[in-house]
């Protein structure tokens, strides 16, 4: 079972274990953007960051499109955990619910039986 | 939204217990009476709205929640069995403004733990089509960033 999850894993910290790489996904988080656009702010030859994309493309974590001249990437939210984000955000606000439920019972016990006093 | 949509489907389970100092009747009323639903089921900070509460097996309840992004966020639920003090279990979609974002199986449950209730609440789901916010992706991002430097610091023990 862990053995199907090893190789994409590997892939991914290694895809993220360079700042430069993390620097370009924490920029594509905000929106897709161009090959150029991504290696404006960086220190480096466009075919050095071309190299770093192919290595995030290999990990699943960003994907490009080429359309007429210019590749677009963007981030692959599966990749991003997705699904966990998904399954935090709703099982905190179940969460969250809950509670209120046992604040609201506490605030609302259970009626005595009538005719007798509390 | 002017990108072409990409389509994706992922699915989830969780469960959540609780206990609470009530027999079970009276924790499952505050789910089947809508004054007493509608006094802790809504988010305490967020504007909401019950637009229909049908409490009976193939009765619907919706729900609305607004986000201070202008987001609706709808909450469309079936009753699909109900046996009283024991059990609810219904269907919802949720939507976010036209977009259907999720579909859900929930499964409350009741038990007596003296005179005690446990409750377990069971959500399985399918997330359809990433529509989450980029808040939250961005949150995803830190949360994998996060556990990409514990499996490093794991691995230098």
């Amino acid at each position: 079972m862990l053995n199907q999850y090893a190789a994409p894993l590997d892939l991914t910290f290694h895809a993220l274990a360079d700042p430069t790489r993390r620097a370009m996904v924490d920029r594509l988080t905000l929106g897709s953007a161009s090959v150029s656009e991504l290696a404006e702010p960086l220190a480096m030859s466009l075919p050095a960051v071309v190299q770093h994309l192919h290595v995030l493309e290999a990990s699943g974590l960003v994907r490009s499109e080429k359309v007429g001249r210019v590749r677009t990437c963007h981030v692959e939210p599966k990749a991003l955990g997705g699904a966990e984000d998904w399954i935090a955000q709703r099982r905190k606000s179940w969460e969250q619910r809950l509670d209120r439920l046992g604040e609201y019972l506490a605030e609302h016990p259970e009626q005595p039986r009538k005719g007798s006093k509390s | 939204m002017n990108t072409p949509q990409e389509r994706s489907a992922l699915h989830a389970t969780f469960t959540i217990e609780r206990t609470y100092e009530a027999r079970p009747a009276h924790v499952f009323k505050a789910w089947a009476e809508p004054t007493a639903k509608a006094s802790w089921f809504g988010p305490k900070d967020l504007p909401h709205e019950s637009r229909e509460f049908d409490f009976e097996v193939g009765g619907h309840e919706r729900f609305a929640v607004e986000t201070p992004d202008g987001s609706v966020y709808l909450f469309d639920s079936l009753y699909r069995d109900i046996v009283e003090g024991e059990r609810i279990v219904y269907t919802y979609d949720m939507y976010r403004g036209e977009a259907r974002i999720s579909v859900s199986l929930a499964t409350v449950e009741f038990e007596a733990v003296g005179a005690a209730t446990k409750l377990s609440f069971t959500e399985q789901g399918v997330f359809l089509d990433g529509l989450d916010t980029p808040a939250e992706r961005e949150h995803g991002t830190a949360v994998l960033l996060d556990s990409l430097g514990e499996a490093l610091r794991k691995e230098t023990l």
